[in-house]
């Protein structure tokens, strides 16, 4: 359900760089979201055509990049690819605080002319 | 040389009492302004990465800022629907009595009916209705505070939305989130809610009167509770029968003394 609230954010931050950028029309976004966001990319597409809808993003290409959860494991020095918030190292078994990617909720690129 | 930072780039271009230091064309030359577009306005790409988040987020630290100023202890209280909000947090500002004063903020789709149990009590505290919007965000919180006597209020209490999901990613500017886990929920909800409990730092099981007639198994809810929030403090508690109820207020006189 936030991923309206997310996306008309998106929306208004694209807007806002087009306009300083003397461009008349958004024609794609670039999002990049994390797998631990919280956020769900078909929501965040469905959300999209309602919230670009009379704005100059209106039509514009949607691009949503996933990024995969990865922790840290400070014992092997090394990452390691983690589905939750239980970050436990596959080689060593011990579990690590440090997640180093996954939250990500991004405007990644805008696209205009 | 830029006058923002020394970098040797841009011009004169100083403005004083909103006129230009440049001279005007004193000097008659006869050059048009129209020039020949042989390009196609080619799409730009601009690149932001930037966090969709960082409105909100700005705000938070904005109000986290003020609220530290006004020397409160914040708790933003997250849990499904049900599992006891409003009640813990009565019994929390009745128990504190005469040690520290409470005040609230609710958020509700819709109906004022938990602020009203609050005000009954005597609880300052005011009502955000948000409508069809599943959360609280930064901005609702800092208008709704602006509402309350804050020089009265030792601690203020915001209970979010019931909803496990979409508060999790917003930030309200609070000291500690607070998290309910009831003994008539599943014991697996934080596996399936992972980060609204990763995000606590401290998690609460409510309705211990009545674990055993929920045939709640509180090995398999801790476990799972420090699985995902390894980090949080855990109180085990009845809002109504008041067992367990000390060691959480006592956190929070600490936690205030702190602060």
């Amino acid at each position: 359900m936030h991923e309206v609230s997310i996306m008309a954010e998106a929306v208004r931050m694209a807007v806002e760089s087009a306009q300083a950028a003397g461009a008349g029309r958004i024609t794609g976004l670039r999002l990049r979201v994390g797998a631990l966001s919280g956020a769900v990319p078909d929501a965040m597409r469905f959300a999209w055509d309602v919230v670009s809808r009379d704005t100059i993003a209106a039509g514009a290409r949607l691009e949503i990049e996933p990024v995969p959860a990865a922790g840290w494991c400070a014992t092997c020095r090394a990452e390691f690819a983690c589905a939750d918030f239980f970050n436990e190292c596959p080689r060593c078994h011990n579990v690590s605080g440090e997640l180093r990617r996954g939250r990500e909720l991004d405007i990644a690129s805008v696209e205009m002319n | 040389m830029c006058k923002e930072c020394g970098c040797g780039l841009g011009g004169d271009d100083v403005k004083i009492g909103g006129h230009s230091r440049h001279h005007g064309h004193s000097h008659g030359h006869s050059h048009g302004h129209e020039h020949h577009h042989g390009h196609s306005h080619a799409p730009i790409k601009l690149d932001l990465n930037r966090s969709l988040m960082e409105k909100n987020d700005r705000l938070a630290e904005r109000n986290r800022g003020f609220f530290k100023a006004k020397k409160l202890l914040v708790l933003n209280v997250v849990s499904s629907p049900g599992s006891g909000k409003t009640t813990f947090i009565r019994e929390t500002a009745a128990q504190l009595a005469g040690k520290l004063r409470v005040g609230v903020i609710v958020g509700d789709l819709a109906t004022d009916n938990d602020a009203a149990r609050l005000r009954e009590a005597g609880i300052p505290v005011v009502q955000i209705t948000t409508g069809a919007v599943c959360h609280l965000d930064a901005d609702m919180v800092s208008k709704a505070a602006a509402q309350l006597d804050l020089d009265k209020v030792d601690v203020l209490v915001i209970e979010n939305v019931g909803n496990l999901v979409c508060p999790a990613d917003y930030d309200l500017g609070e000291d500690l989130r607070v998290v309910l886990l009831s003994t008539t929920e599943g014991e697996d909800k934080p596996l399936k809610y992972p980060p609204m409990f990763h995000s606590a730092q401290v998690a609460v099981i409510t309705k211990t009167d009545i674990a055993a007639a929920a045939g709640f198994d509180r090995e398999q809810a801790l476990g799972n509770l420090r699985r995902v929030s390894h980090h949080a403090e855990i109180f085990e508690l009845s809002s109504k029968t008041g067992q367990g109820m000390q060691a959480w207020l006592d956190f929070l006189v600490k936690q205030r003394g702190e602060g």
